[in-house]
């Protein structure tokens, strides 16, 4: 498992797809391969209110990733220091095992060059003391990138906000 | 080498602060600028999709003559000495003959807009039009009806507000960053928010109340709140006494306009109108009714602008924390704005303007603006005089004023068209020039003056020498200007130049952005005092509900509710409307846009649907009295079944811009040029069309 966890604040997300863009954009891919997606589920009517889901699915740059060892040329790899799962295009042959290994449709094709490009959480711009481009350019910064156990936090805050009745407490 | 600029967005008009990165001549990262409270790196989607703006090869890359009949698609390339050549040759004829009158020049509002004023004054033409009154052309002259100031003058403290009534203000779709922003912030810390559509949408699905309300029927259920407001003395009573003028004939006039009369007309029940009422008194002041953004729906649109206008009043949500406030310019902190170059003396132009806006024919429209959708009539018509030249300034009248055939029509009636823009849009297709501007990467534009809580100026930086050959607008018309012989008004010889000239007295120079973008004439936010320092700007001094400014020019303040009929058989109303991927009709040939959204979709309500046999993804031959069209269906439950629905933007007729080329349906097509003949909007949403299986494409 990678050190970093990217977090969507799925109360903030407003499905707008800014991240898909900047994405695309920061790794100058043509039409076809979304290294990041928000699928929208919904919506439906619950409880007499229209609710949808936003849902972003990036790479999870799992512990144990089935398409780094699915990779027979190497090409697949995750970095030791801190366990980003990318993809070195020189050694891409677009055999596209990744893609049928991978459980959650993270590895995209790229048609242009005839290999696979994978969300790598911006590497370079990590390095670099960045965020990956889809978090620093959310519209509403619902994408947060940290360590994991930073990550948990915003929800337990939340929740602590919303049950505290400081007014009306004797305690 | 690589290098930092601060500069303004133009993806949209909202003119966001970015932060630019330049490597080697070329533009490689775009965000938010971090110094900007709600910005902080935040782009949205068109934002973001910047750079493949700027490096596509289907924007505009030269100037262009056209070389066979308008709409022919035959061009030749040209030099810009011979492409202004053309122009100013033909130009100055007309303008000898006709006078400047016959020339009109019509633009999206923008930094340089008192160059684009200058231009048409030195030549003596009244006929400058913008965007805005297709936009909000009613909203503006309502908030003149109360306040004596427009709208522009007027914002939102999302980020203090404690209530928020959206009336079809799609505002996590239809997006301006900073306000999505604070209002985020503002639902993080408990405030709740009510939205109003027939139209589920994204901010439908963040509301905590929602209501499917009957189109067009948005105007009872607001005089019905305000009927309970005053009957049950939910108002600030204070800030009322202070400073509404009329509140007993409001009173008088609400009297019938019970919830249970509203109940009947916009079908949304009765105790819930109270319940609403009673929910944002108990927030007051920090309440917002939200005045929209576009207004532009019905006939009677200033009386809906004015009644979410005057429920603020009530509520004394204006100048207060997390209500409205009136925008502070420099003069309030003893500042000094940026000049422009409509400060020179011109010869005086006395006669009417195009669209009548100021006479008594069309009184009460904003004659900074005009009345972009009265030009067919007038071209056509030659009613005030002939009109024989249009410049299409980054507005496509083909688009944007509702009725294309007849819009059309009237073009090909000019003698000459002249489109300055960024894109192959529809307009230049149809011209007889086209004299590319460069992109908002690729220049530097006048200054900003952003007024607000804050004074601030911010600037537009050029990133990057323009990708092909192209120039910015200022330059552009400085250099039609010069040609027809009225260049002495255009003392620059670089846009920089300008921009020096317009900071001189300011305090400010042209240095003092490069740190942040921007500059500031203050540090604290400005609230004029609730008791006694509104400065508002009607005769009275007061908010009128019974408006001279509508009263003099023999317009009723409260003229009695007019039911909205439900459709024909067979019939439904058509509504337009934004997602957060396109910007009216300028991104739909944007490669990562168009990728995410290439074509419009037709909502029909599920049962409406099945009635007429229609499944989803059917295409569709929808119908108005102005034309035909076909466009794929999307079937759903959330949808009024009263209405049909489409995005804004789509079915061009460039073939140049060939991803969205012939992609989905244009709206405007379809729309009738109807008006609020007083507050001057189009009213858009009051064309009614007819819904089929199409018998061409059936099998696609």
């Amino acid at each position: 498992m990678s050190h970093y966890y990217l977090f969507q604040d799925t109360r903030k997300c407003i499905g707008c797809k800014s991240c898909e863009v900047a994405c695309k954009s920061n790794k100058s891919l043509p039409p076809g391969p979304r290294p990041c997606q928000i699928i929208t589920v919904g919506p439906k009517m619950i409880g007499g209110l229209p609710r949808a889901a936003y849902t972003f699915m990036p790479c999870f740059h799992c512990e144990n990733p089935w398409c780094v060892a699915a990779c027979p040329t190497g090409a697949m790899q995750q970095r030791s220091a801190d366990g980003i799962v990318f993809v070195d295009s020189s050694l891409c042959v677009g055999c596209k095992t990744c893609i049928s290994a991978c459980p959650w449709g993270a590895p995209q094709w790229n048609p242009e060059t005839g290999k696979v490009v994978k969300c790598d959480y911006c590497k370079d711009r990590v390095d670099q003391g960045l965020k990956p481009a889809c978090v620093t350019v959310c519209t509403t910064h619902c994408l947060k990138f940290g360590k994991v156990e930073e990550m948990t936090q915003i929800r337990r805050e939340r929740h602590a906000r919303s049950v505290a009745a400081l007014e009306s407490t004797a305690f | 080498m690589e290098k930092t600029v601060y500069s303004l967005c133009f993806m949209c008009s909202v003119r966001c602060p970015i932060k630019v990165v330049v490597k080697d001549g070329q533009v490689k990262w775009v965000e938010g600028n971090p110094s900007v409270p709600g910005m902080e790196g935040s782009l949205c989607p068109r934002g973001a999709a910047g750079i493949s703006f700027l490096n596509d090869a289907q924007r505009l890359q030269s100037p262009m003559i056209r070389d066979g009949a308008r709409g022919s698609g035959k061009w030749r390339r040209a030099g810009w000495d011979e492409a202004l050549d053309y122009v100013a040759d033909r130009l100055k004829p007309i303008i000898d003959q006709h006078g400047g009158k016959a020339v009109a020049l019509g633009e999206r509002t923008q930094l340089a807009t008192h160059v684009s004023q200058t231009f048409l004054k030195a030549i003596g033409s009244p006929n400058h039009f913008t965007h805005d009154a297709l936009c909000k052309g009613s909203v503006n002259t309502a908030c003149r009806s109360l306040f004596g100031l427009t709208d522009a003058q007027m914002g939102i403290d999302y980020k203090n507000c404690k209530h928020i009534v959206l009336y079809g203000r799609n505002i996590f779709e239809a997006i301006s960053v900073k306000e999505v922003n604070n209002l985020m912030d503002a639902l993080e810390n408990g405030c709740r928010m009510t939205y109003i559509d027939p139209r589920v949408t994204v901010t439908a699905t963040k509301a905590h109340r929602y209501w499917m309300i009957r189109p067009g029927t948005d105007l009872a259920l607001n005089y019905a709140l305000i009927h309970v407001i005053l009957k049950e003395r939910l108002f600030d009573a204070a800030f009322v006494d202070r400073w509404v003028h009329g509140l007993a004939e409001l009173q008088d006039f609400v009297h019938d306009y019970t919830p249970q009369w509203a109940e009947a007309e916009t079908g949304i029940p009765a105790a819930e109108i109270v319940a609403l009422a009673r929910e944002a008194s108990a927030a007051k002041p920090s309440v917002v009714f939200h005045f929209g953004y576009r207004g532009a729906n019905h006939t009677n649109e200033i009386y809906f602008r004015r009644s979410i206008l005057i429920l603020n009043a009530l509520m004394g949500s204006i100048e207060a924390k997390g209500g409205f406030f009136f925008k502070k310019g420099p003069g309030e902190v003893g500042g000094k704005p940026a000049r422009k170059l409509t400060e020179q003396t011109f010869a005086k132009i006395d006669v009417p303007r195009f669209d009548k806006v100021g006479t008594p024919a069309f009184p009460l429209p904003d004659p900074a603006h005009g009345v972009a959708q009265m030009l067919p009539h007038a071209i056509l018509n030659e009613d005030p005089y002939p009109i024989k030249a249009l410049i299409a300034f980054r507005l496509d009248p083909l688009m944007s004023i509702a009725d294309t055939e007849t819009t059309l029509k009237a073009l090909n009636k000019l003698d000459l068209i002249v489109t300055i823009d960024v894109n192959h849009s529809d307009i230049a297709w149809y011209s007889d020039v086209i004299l590319p501007e460069s992109t908002y990467l690729e220049r530097t534009d006048c200054i900003q003056q952003a007024n607000g809580l804050k004074p601030q100026m911010f600037l537009r930086r050029q990133a990057v020498a323009p990708r092909y050959d192209t120039r910015e607008g200022a330059m552009i018309l400085k250099a039609i200007a010069e040609r027809i012989g009225t260049g002495q008004f255009f003392p620059y010889t670089s846009v920089e130049e300008l921009v020096r000239w317009q900071l001189e007295g300011t305090g400010f120079t042209l240095e003092d952005f490069d740190a942040k973008g921007f500059v500031a004439y203050g540090k604290n936010q400005i609230f004029w005092d609730r008791k006694d320092g509104i400065k508002l700007k009607t005769p009275s001094g007061k908010i009128e509900f019974v408006s001279s400014l509508l009263e003099k020019a023999g317009f009723a303040s409260f003229p009695a509710y007019e039911p909205v009929p439900a459709p024909a058989k067979g019939q439904f109303r058509l509504v337009t409307g934004r997602n957060a991927l396109h910007t009216h009709v300028s991104t739909q040939n944007n490669p990562y846009l168009n990728e995410q959204c290439p074509e419009n979709l037709l909502w029909i309500n599920a049962a409406k649907a099945a009635e007429l046999g229609i499944q989803n993804g059917d295409w569709l031959d929808v119908s108005s009295k102005c034309f035909t069209g076909t466009i794929k269906a999307f079937v759903t439950d959330l949808i009024h079944p009263e209405n049909v629905f489409m995005l804004h933007g789509f079915g061009h007729r460039s073939q140049l811009a060939a991803r969205s080329w012939g992609r989905g349906l244009s709206d405007a097509a379809l729309q009738e040029n109807i008006s609020d003949t007083v507050g001057g909007s189009p009213a858009y949403h009051d064309t009614f069309v007819t819904v089929q299986k199409a018998s061409v494409k059936a099998a696609a």
